[in-house]
């Protein structure tokens, strides 16, 4: 780790109406780190995402990109300064193929800049993204539309999109959610390659195990506060965490 | 070989009618036009857009107060109604365009109403008159296939629209438009682009009317604009491009057709789209499609 912070959220706080979602939060994560937040149903955890990738504005606080003061950005201009984010509600485009839902993201300032504001070979581009999340496998599933595919499948296609943006952050919220034990399997290696390839990662869990394989660091959210953070196995044996996961200390 | 008959089709039926279908035609194409925008509107980019008589009204009062008080020529107003007519009612439209669904629907129906509104208080472009003798085109052939090509032009490019990738992108807004955000591109910037394109479509429309009749008048924000083209839509088949064009076609003559009934015309109009919303939900030419594809499986066998 350099110890080059890329993402630093400051005292971040939202309210929807009476309700605290989240509460003076903030946090740095280091480059190429890969970052956990856990926490009890509505704790705040995608509010946070929101928060930082400007689909919610703040009530107050600020995020920093870089150094660079983000907070109040529209959420796409976000994304083409390369921090993007995969839905916990898988966000496909049903009526279009795989294949085709990846040239959407190809089709950003941030990727027709990289590539000297043309196109290029776009289709090989999304081909070699599509290898990249495992939809090789079967040779037809690619050109199936979206929303006939299982949900695996689907989650893997939000981590496309995101990688179709050559992204530095990618913040994963729940990815591991609602999938078989192999499929976790087959995405978590995929996660590992992302990270070796120097781009830091958040993200939001609830399977801990799963998780705890990848993280460096966890902050754990409750009731829209940070209850605490640190190394995984340091934070798991705090009371707070233990009373807001079980409900008791034990 | 569909398209081959389509094109035919509707390039040899001015040849069949008489004067008075010939007149029908035109009119319909004008439906066409509209269904056809309403339709890529609303199946390829999710807007539900009722400014059907938006387009219609500002490309006409363009067009014709162009005519009436420059005196250009109807083959110089039309082309710069459509362009003006269609950067207005984009330009109107913008702020509403973060709104979706039935919320977009009922602000885009509202600015017709708004339009004839502000000419009859302030007493502008000839009032509750309208403006009369205006320039006609040369003659009822001249007519025809100007607003037939048009709409085989309109139709093939927006069919090959929505397969490009700017096509792809306004069907992943309809799909889902926080994804599309998620991907870094701005949603409003080709929420826009879409509106111009149909308001360029609708606009032509209202041009062509002006000069067909050779009068502007209120009637041209009149609340058919809007509401025609849907129940084309229905009776065509959402999301075909094709569809709408034909249910246009259909409808437009029937209406007329109808006549006879005196009042109980719309009675029986009403009765027919009812009918089709109840038995055929997916319209004509998506049926169509479905049994010629089934018709073509069978010959592979």
């Amino acid at each position: 780790m350099e110890g080059q912070s890329v993402l630093q959220v400051r005292n971040i706080s939202k309210a929807f109406g009476g309700v605290q979602a989240v509460v003076d939060v903030s946090f740095t994560l280091q480059k190429g780190e890969v970052f956990g937040v856990i926490g009890p149903n509505g704790s705040g955890k995608t509010t946070l995402v929101n928060l930082i990738t400007g689909f919610v504005r703040p009530d107050s606080g600020e995020v920093l990109f870089k150094g660079k003061k983000i907070t109040g950005i529209q959420p796409h201009k976000i994304a083409n300064l390369g921090l993007t984010r995969t839905f916990q509600i898988m966000r496909p485009y049903h009526s279009l193929s795989a294949f085709k839902n990846l040239i959407v993201p190809l089709n950003s300032p941030r990727v027709r800049r990289s590539r000297g504001g043309k196109l290029g070979d776009r289709d090989g581009v999304a081909i070699d993204i599509l290898e990249d999340i495992g939809f090789e496998r079967d040779a037809r599933v690619p050109y199936k539309i979206a929303g006939s595919l299982p949900l695996g499948y689907l989650k893997r296609l939000e981590l496309g999109r995101c990688i179709a943006l050559k992204p530095e952050v990618i913040i994963c919220d729940e990815i591991f959610s609602g999938l078989s034990m192999s499929e976790i399997t087959s995405i978590i290696p995929l996660l590992e390659r992302l990270r070796m390839e120097g781009i830091t990662m958040m993200m939001i869990e609830h399977r801990l195990r799963e998780l705890f394989r990848l993280t460096d660091r966890v902050i754990v959210m409750n009731f829209g506060q940070k209850i605490a953070g640190g190394l995984p196995e340091e934070v798991m044996e705090k009371k707070e965490v233990r009373k807001a996961y079980l409900g008791r200390e034990t | 070989m569909p398209r081959t008959v389509l094109i035919l089709g509707l390039l040899l039926l001015p040849l069949i009618l008489d004067m008075y279908w010939q007149r029908v035609l035109c009119t319909a194409g004008i439906y066409a036009l509209l269904a056809l925008a309403f339709d890529f509107l609303a199946a390829y980019v999710g807007l539900v857009c009722l400014g059907g008589a938006l387009f219609i009204g500002a490309g006409g009062y363009i067009s014709g107060l162009l005519n009436a008080y420059l005196g250009w020529p109807p083959l110089l107003c039309i082309p710069t109604a459509t362009l003006a007519g269609a950067m207005i009612s984009t330009f109107v439209l913008l702020p509403c365009l973060r709104l979706r669904g039935i919320y977009f629907a009922i602000v885009s129906f509202m600015f017709p109403l708004f339009a004839v509104y502000i000419i009859v208080a302030l007493n502008v472009f000839g009032g509750t008159e309208g403006i009369s003798a205006l320039a006609i085109l040369p003659n009822i052939w001249v007519e025809q296939y100007f607003i037939l090509s048009m709409i085989v032009v309109s139709l093939f490019a927006i069919r090959r629209l929505v397969n490009e990738d700017i096509g792809l992108i306004l069907r992943g807004i309809k799909d889902n438009d926080q994804a599309v955000r998620a991907s870094g591109i701005s949603i409003t910037a080709y929420k826009t682009k879409a509106v111009f394109i149909a308001a360029l479509i609708g606009c032509f429309g209202g041009a062509y009317l002006s000069h067909l009749y050779g009068w502007l008048g209120l009637s041209l924000f009149a609340m058919d604009f809007s509401i025609l083209p849907i129940a084309a839509c229905v009776m065509g088949g959402m999301g075909s491009l094709v569809g709408p064009v034909l249910g246009a076609f259909i409808l437009t003559p029937m209406s007329e057709a109808l006549r006879g009934f005196g009042q109980l015309r719309v009675v029986l109009y009403c009765l027919i789209l009812i009918g089709f919303m109840v038995y055929k939900p997916e319209g004509l030419m998506n049926y169509i499609e479905r049994k010629y594809h089934q018709f073509e499986h069978w010959e592979e066998v």
